[in-house]
């Protein structure tokens, strides 16, 4: 079986972004970039399932500026096995995206899609889902477990108190939680090899997808700060503010 | 034009999410109609009907709606949009598994999590955590959003006497089928509707001290209990415990952390409460940055003290 791993950059998890003064966006110049983190795990799923002899070969995509090369190498130092860049400099919604992967399923016609749940920059949590909508296929989010047969998988998901099992058909749409597993580190000998392996790149146009957005982005501004508190020395000291100054006891 | 709500419900009875659904939508027009799917789910569609607000409840009621399978779902209410402008729903695990499947059979840009409108095409949402609010316009025929519940007041369960009308859903696709739910259980309140919250983190050191350090406070203050990732990830308490980004946002009353450092992903779950109280030994801890109060010490010490004080 194929898997195919979408991947995004986007900028890294530990970093305190900035909003920018005219209010257009987030600072992303000379900002650290890396894969996203639901991502990452996405392909340790992936490489996972090759390492058992369930699939054959990994195909990761990104969609997005040329910067993205970098991600999908980094995907190929994990371990995947060949890389397909869909280059544009617009701005992509999860609708864009999901247009676009499903045109590289189509010529790809991988058993499996795993995409990361969400993206830490936009935290929209919908492209695996609207790309298996697209496909008419079936969709299991959330997943922290997944146990793959030859045309069905079985998939556990983290949902609001608890956890649930699902049934689905292959092929299918799979997005990861972060309790699914914990990726890899990248070894030197494995980014050198990734650097002989193959990296296509494709254009929307060639694709027939309209990427244009569809959400207009009026302002984006910095939400309301906290007051700075107090520290208090004490538990008596502490419920006696909750009690008489917060009033929340 | 209509404004939908896809209710959150359990067959019996309407989940408290689906109030708040029910408040972001009021601000969309009048006309306020609620989708209960489900399975022998009259009880919660009659229980939809009390509402405040809402006009009409329409009642999808079928063997293959019961597990609230995106596949099933998202057919129904993407089969059911011509009539409506705007088809909201809350930003629960249900929620975000079915709608972007519904916004992208509509051919839509779905807009994620809400936390204010601004008008019938403009909406607040926060990005990168909560690090930062977009306001997005969309420029799509029906607007498919959810709501992130604890950006809205709950609307009165009652006083509302809206007709049920019964709908018939698309057959079953036949893509998926439920297999076993496990849910973690627990007498305490549901984290995201609960006014006290007392979490843990990585300094609780082991599960069995939330049980002996932790639940004694969450005890005397009726409150829920969270966690921090870490405390997740190290085992020491079930996922759903877990507030933050990437597990449940919260906005209480109070909300007092307990050996939790405070990385940027546990505080875009919880930085919208009103009061939160920070127990660490690091005084360098950035908790503290948003706690209303601090204290700086050992939580072993320390939360067994305030148990004793509110005793008093």
């Amino acid at each position: 079986m194929k898997i195919l791993v979408s991947v995004k950059r986007v900028v890294d998890f530990n970093v305190k972004v900035r909003v920018k003064a005219d209010g257009t966006g987030v600072e992303t110049a000379n900002v650290k970039m890396s894969m996203n983190p639901f991502d990452e795990i996405a392909v340790e799923e992936a490489m996972r399932l090759k390492e058992a002899g369930v699939a054959k070969e990994i195909v990761v995509v990104s969609c997005g500026p040329q910067a993205c090369q970098e991600t999908l190498r980094t995907a190929l130092a994990i371990g995947a096995d060949r890389a397909i860049l869909v280059e544009t400099d617009t701005e992509l919604q999860p609708l864009a995206v999901a247009k676009l992967l499903r045109k590289i399923v189509e010529k790809e016609q991988p058993g499996v899609v795993i995409l990361g749940k969400q993206a830490i920059d936009d935290d929209a949590n919908q492209t695996g889902q609207m790309l298996a909508a697209l496909l008419n296929w079936p969709q299991a989010t959330f997943a922290s477990k997944l146990k793959l047969s030859s045309d069905k998988a079985e998939v556990t998901r983290e949902v609001d108190g608890g956890l649930e099992t699902l049934s689905i058909r292959l092929p299918a749409v799979v997005t990861t939680d972060l309790r699914l597993n914990e990726p890899r580190y990248v070894t030197l000998p494995n980014i050198m090899k990734a650097k002989k392996k193959t990296l296509e790149t494709l254009k929307p146009e060639a694709l027939g997808v309209d990427v244009a957005p569809r959400l207009t982005t009026v302002k984006v501004v910095e939400p309301a700060k906290r007051k700075a508190g107090i520290k208090v020395p004490d538990a008596k000291a502490l419920i006696e503010k909750l009690r008489n100054e917060a009033k929340v006891l | 034009m209509a404004v939908l709500v896809v209710a959150e419900h359990d067959n019996k009875s309407i989940r408290k999410a689906t109030l708040n659904a029910v408040t972001a939508a009021h601000k969309l027009g009048a006309d306020l109609h609620v989708l209960v799917a489900g399975d022998q789910a009259r009880p919660a569609a009659e229980a939809a009907a009390q509402i405040a607000g809402v006009t009409k409840v329409l009642l999808a009621d079928a063997p293959h709606l019961g597990a609230f399978l995106a596949e099933n779902v998202a057919a129904l209410v993407a089969g059911l949009s011509k009539s409506y402008s705007h088809i909201l729903a809350p930003a629960t695990s249900n929620g975000k598994n079915v709608m972007p499947r519904v916004a992208a059979l509509l051919d839509v840009q779905q807009i994620s999590d809400i936390c204010a409108v601004e008008s019938a095409d403009t909406f607040v949402r926060p990005i990168y955590a909560g690090n930062a609010l977009a306001t997005v316009k969309s420029a799509d025929p029906v607007k498919v959003i959810t709501v992130r519940t604890t950006a809205f007041d709950a609307a009165p369960a009652s006083g509302g006497s809206a007709p049920v009308e019964p709908v018939s859903p698309p057959a079953d696709a036949g893509l998926s089928a439920f297999v076993s739910r496990e849910f973690s259980k627990s007498e305490r309140p549901e984290l995201t509707a609960a006014k006290v919250i007392v979490s843990g983190g990585r300094g609780m050191a082991s599960g069995e001290n939330f049980t002996k350090v932790l639940e004694p406070l969450a005890d005397k203050l009726g409150a829920a209990m969270g966690a921090s990732r870490a405390a997740v990830d190290a085992g020491f308490v079930p996922n759903d415990w877990q507030v933050g980004q990437t597990g449940k946002i919260v906005a209480p009353d109070l909300y007092i952390a307990v050996g939790i450092s405070g990385a940027i992903q546990h505080l875009a779950g919880m930085k919208d409460s009103r009061v939160i109280v920070a127990i660490n030994k690091d005084e360098e801890a950035p908790i503290f940055q948003v706690a209303d109060y601090g204290i700086v010490g050992d939580l072993f010490q320390i939360v067994p003290a305030v148990v004793e004080e509110l005793k008093k």
